[in-house]
């Protein structure tokens, strides 16, 4: 794929640019929160729950602490005054657990954080944690959702024997009139399974506390550090502006990041009481074990359509383990789910039931799609379910249902408005790369000689940019502030905290074509809340559709600055600023931008009613969500003897809005796929009956590796967002979201002649084994 | 990696090494592809890892007349790539080709492998196969025991304390044979779910000697000798073939666990013990 050299001349946004970002990661030399090293630092081990539930009859500490070179212990006593890990999330009649930052007198699951070692290296500090001995009482677990909430089940919380956190229940329209008058009504039971988000960099914190000046660092890996400034310093008690929380390079986060845990501020409190620097990096099996895990969806669906394929209404109860307490958004991941659950069809009745669960099993949160995959993989399951039982085409039947091109904006039946759409743009786009009508004609030779061939459509939307601030726990704006440097350099800093997206490069292709300066004069700071005004974060594809929103508009106030002040340089009251130069109109005569700058700077004279400086910041408040879409078909072969399932072709069409960059684009939608993919083939977190997660290691969890996955061709359709001048909708979650049903529609197409109209992931070989002798028996 | 504190030897004999290794809480380091991730859980921990990289005349390929001799310090991807391995015993390269990932190729060892007697390990189907021999070297001397005295069960083997693998002996391959390793990959770890190693021998048109060898399928690796006896004479045909791999699960305790449970290990074991012999025969002339 060729790249375009990076030049001044003619447009940036658009073009195909390396990533600015690459060389520090691929070089090595970026850093991350375990390459932090700060004079006299201490490091820290935790002692966790083997039990998924148990009581701590007591602990006793003394022979870690006289282990040479243990410089403290702490247990859950010593910890019991700072506040609770937050949830950010609220709803109706919420049970939130206090969930202490290390357990009390009892503890929920098996990773849950009982004791801290501190000590001068992680070996002495991970040796003395054996040294800690916990007179556990260990008591019967949960770990199923739908047996957590049958009569006599083990209460996850004593206080709630029930184990149910909460119902939520949303409605539109006439449901039971539609259902009972319906010509049609098709039932399934989906399952999202749990997953394990896996990214490539575990969680780590180094604290820092400077009692001189009372202030606390901490460095964390982090995807939104200044949601986590203001809520760690709530739990530890100081003041905002005390705290500052630096998120270093980011090495993957997928909504595991979006949280606050434990660990920050019990490496805070531990650097705040020692007086030293502390660090604690998370080793795999305890990211495995204790940060949040994704999906966790028991779903019965219900569609009711007419006999011509016309969808009428839909009905879902959701049953969503949460895990064992709620994590910042827990509770609001399977609300998502409800408000994206019609797809992008055009049909107004829709009734939904969450139940939210306790288990004794680490909490589920956002994850790559967070509430959006489940949704798209019940409709488009659903879809093709009823395609099957009228006998009709799935491309048809969607082609039939699509929200049409002249209803936007549409207000959809779970209360959203739908800014821009042409649905079936990307899906005769990817029709017409696979040659849909041969593909279906090769699958009719195919099965004639008794081969299993399947070709699967998911037609997804989702929700982007979130998002408007009254739909959100915590504020959905995000903020920019440029600086035009003295020299006519640009700093950018930005309050999102990209962890792979690429804004680096993005917005300075935005700076760029703007004020036209090259994209290396550009420098784009993030993920220091000392340096960079407050900001939101990155999550639920939103940094360029409103961090790059607030960074164009505070580019226009600057360019108005620029442009007063090359009036008064030019000594004309008619210039116009293009190609980094502002432009006298009359003469011609031009002043570029580091001669602007300087004089802004030196300031001998200023324009009318100006200050020095150029500087401009811009908090932008979205007026709505933004709504991509797309179309995605792979074709698969079911190997008959063994069941395995190979992916013949693969052909992902998105429309994300304007694109900045294609080929980062192309890569968000590639590595999205390749997570969807892990969901319908291979990943499954596995808890037992007793709450043991049996795939607690990379030996067990399967997740995609190169030789796994198959080639993804890629192409877009462009139908730009109203809601920002950018013209973006978001692209980070979209591969993810519309992979999973494309490929167990492709598969369950593949089984369809044995009379198979649902299969639930992975889509392991030995389940498909099973319903191939089924039908050989 | 946080293990337990341990010493690091690096000896630079076999004698050096055995006096190390009398220690009852050294363990010996090969390529460290199965013991480093048990020390990384603390499953393992040995107070002295005595690594045997320095140690002479552990590595090293060499043809002895009609026996290939494979030190047991060379790693699968030296066996993989050889181009003597590749020629006089094609099996042994392409069971090594089919271990776990590059990195994984390119520390780990036959020796270590072998001497870990892990049960979903690719190298015991075509060992058995090739019937192998293991070369035993210890203070008082050598023994040399066949690879189906060698693997006694679920990570357990002939050696006795203080006792090394230093050599891996296999016949070079009859003129003409045809072999195949075929593997339904654990897609985690890259292990066996099951495995199977086939060398055929042609004459006039029909099978004259098959050697096939199973991996993954029970907790320990074995010779299909009943599979063997009922190719042997036949044109290996479909229905020959599937004639003589009906039963290669028969009276073995198959392994069941998240992966795959035991009945469906028995029925990839047909299948891919059917793969492999089509393959062989394929490539016999």
């Amino acid at each position: 794929m060729a790249t375009t050299t990076i030049t001044k001349t003619g447009t940036l946004v658009g073009k195909r640019l390396k990533r600015k970002e690459d060389p520090r990661l691929i070089t090595g030399t970026a850093t991350y929160t375990d390459d932090i090293q700060l004079p006299g630092m201490n490091y820290a081990s935790i002692l966790r729950s083997p039990y998924a539930a148990a009581k701590i009859r007591g602990i006793d500490i003394s022979k870690a602490l006289e282990h040479p070179g243990v410089v403290a212990v702490y247990t859950g006593a010593d910890v019991k005054d700072v506040g609770p890990v937050p949830c950010g999330a609220s709803l109706p009649g919420l049970r939130v657990p206090h969930h202490h930052i290390l357990a009390q007198d009892r503890t929920y699951f098996v990773g849950h954080p009982v004791a801290v070692v501190v000590a001068a290296d992680r070996y002495i500090a991970r040796d003395a944690l054996d040294l800690v001995e916990v007179d556990w009482d260990p008591l019967p677990a949960v770990a199923d959702p739908e047996k957590a909430i049958e009569a006599g089940a083990p209460a996850v919380h004593p206080e709630w024997p029930d184990n149910i956190a909460f119902n939520f229940h949303q409605e539109n329209g006439e449901v039971d009139k539609v259902f009972a008058e319906a010509e049609v009504v098709v039932k399934q039971r989906i399952i999202s399974q749990r997953l394990i988000p896996c990214p490539m960099e575990t969680r780590g914190v180094v604290a820092d506390y400077r009692g001189g000046d009372k202030t606390l660092t901490i460095y964390s890996s982090s995807q939104i550090p200044h949601l986590m400034r203001n809520l760690v310093a709530q739990m530890l008690g100081i003041a905002d502006n005390h705290l500052r929380v630096v998120a270093p390079e980011v090495g993957g986060g997928f909504g595991s990041k979006l949280n606050v845990y434990a660990e920050e501020a019990l490496m805070g409190f531990i650097a705040m009481k020692t007086g030293k620097p502390v660090k604690w990096i998370e080793t795999r099996r305890e990211n495995f074990l204790t940060t949040i895990h994704g999906r966790g969806h028991v779903d019965y669906f219900e569609l009711a359509a007419k006999k011509d394929g016309t969808i009428l209404a839909m009905k879902l109860k959701l049953i969503q383990d949460l895990g064992s307490y709620h994590q910042l958004l827990t509770p609001a991941i399977p609300t998502l789910s409800v408000l994206m659950m019609p797809g992008i069809y055009n049909f107004k009745h829709i009734r939904a039931d969450i139940v939210g669960v306790f288990t004794n099993c680490v909490p589920t949160d956002a994850y790559r799609g967070a509430g959006r995959p489940e949704a798209t993989h019940g409709i488009e399951r659903m879809v093709d379910v009823l395609a099957a039982e009228l006998n009709m085409d799935p491309a048809e039947i969607r082609l039939k249902n699509f929200v049409p091109n002249d209803a936007f904006p549409y207000a959809t039946a779970t209360g959203l408005t739908y800014d821009s759409g042409n649905y079936a743009a990307p899906l005769h786009k990817a029709l017409e790369i696979v040659d849909y009508k041969s593909l279906r004609a090769e699958q009719k030779k195919a099965r004639a000689e008794g081969r299993l061939m399947g070709v699967g459509i998911s037609t997804y939307g989702e929700i982007c940019a979130m998002g408007p601030s009254p739909a959100t726990p915590a504020g959905g704006w995000e903020s920019a502030s440029v600086r035009i440097e003295p020299s006519g350099k640009v700093t950018v800093m930005t309050g999102i905290k990209p962890q792979g997206q690429g804004e680096e490069t993005t917005f300075s292709q935005i700076v760029a074509d703007e004020l036209g300066v090259e994209m290396d004069d550009v420098t784009v700071l993030h993920g220091d809340t000392m340096v960079v005004q407050y900001g939101i974060g990155t999550f639920g594809s939103r940094a360029t559709a409103i961090g790059g929103t607030a960074l164009y508009f505070a580019l226009q106030e600057l360019k108005k600055k620029v442009k007063k002040f090359g009036a008064m340089i030019l000594e004309s009251d008619d210039v116009s600023f293009s190609g980094g130069q502002c432009i006298c109109n009359r003469t011609g005569r031009t002043a570029d931008l580091s001669q602007i700058a300087g004089a802004s700077y030196r300031a001998m004279k200023l324009p009318p009613d100006t200050d020095p400086g150029l500087v401009a910041t811009n908090f932008w408040e979205p007026p709505n969500f933004t709504f991509p879409f797309g179309a995605h078909i792979c074709v698969t072969e079911v190997d008959r003897d063994t069941g395995a399932v190979e992916i013949k072709r693969y052909v992902a069409v998105d429309d994300c809005g304007r694109i900045i960059n294609p080929m980062i684009v192309e890569g968000q939608v590639q590595g999205g796929v390749v997570q969807g993919l892990g969901q319908a083939l291979y990943e499954h977190g596995i808890y037992d009956e007793s709450g043991q997660l049996v795939t607690g290691e990379f030996m067990d969890y399967a997740i995609p590796k190169a030789t796994m996955v198959p080639w993804i061709e890629t192409d877009h359709t462009v139908t730009p967002s109203p809601v920002n001048p950018l013209g973006v909708k978001g692209v980070g979650e979209a591969g993810t979201i519309g992979a999973s049903p494309s490929i167990v529609n492709s598969v369950v197409d593949a089984l369809s002649p044995l009379g198979v109209r649902h299969l639930d992931m992975p889509l392991t070989p030995e389940s498909l084994w099973k319903i191939l002798e089924g039908a050989r028996a | 990696m946080i293990p337990q504190n341990f010493d690091y030897a690096t000896p630079e004999s076999l004698e050096e090494a055995f006096r190390l290794l009398s220690d009852p809480n050294a363990k010996v380091l090969a390529g460290g592809q199965s013991l480093i991730p048990m020390m990384r859980l603390r499953l393992a921990a040995p107070e002295t890892l005595v690594d045997l990289r320095g140690v002479p005349g552990l590595g090293g390929i060499r043809l002895e007349g009609r026996t290939l001799r494979v030190g047991a310090m060379v790693t699968h991807y030296e066996l993989e790539s050889s181009p003597l391995v590749r020629k006089s015993c094609p099996l042994l390269a392409e069971a090594a080709a089919n271990i776990g990932d590059v990195q994984v190729r390119n520390c780990g060892t036959i020796g270590g492998s072998l001497a870990h007697a892990d049960p979903a390990a690719d190298y015991p189907a075509s060992l058995h196969a090739l019937e192998a021999s293991v070369r035993i070297a210890s203070p008082s001397g050598e023994r040399t025991v066949s690879i189906a005295d060698f693997l006694v069960d679920t990570f357990t083997t002939a050696l006795e304390p203080g006792e090394l693998v230093v050599e891996v002996s296999v016949p070079v391959e009859a003129e003409g044979a045809g072999v195949s390793y075929q593997k339904c990959v654990q897609p985690a770890s890259g292990f066996a779910i099951v495995g199977v190693a086939a060398r055929i021998v042609k004459k006039d048109g029909e099978i004259a000697f098959a050697r096939i060898g199973v991996t993954g399928l029970s907790g320990n690796a074995f010779r299909a000798t009943g599979v063997e006896k009922l190719l042997e004479g036949t044109r290996g045909d479909a229905s020959d073939i599937g004639r003589a791999v009906a039963g290669i699960g028969d009276g073995v305790d198959a392994n069941n666990d998240i992966h795959a449970s035991a009945a469906y290990r028995q029925h990839l074991a047909r299948v891919y013990a059917a793969r492999a012999i089509v393959a062989a025969v394929s490539r016999a002339k």
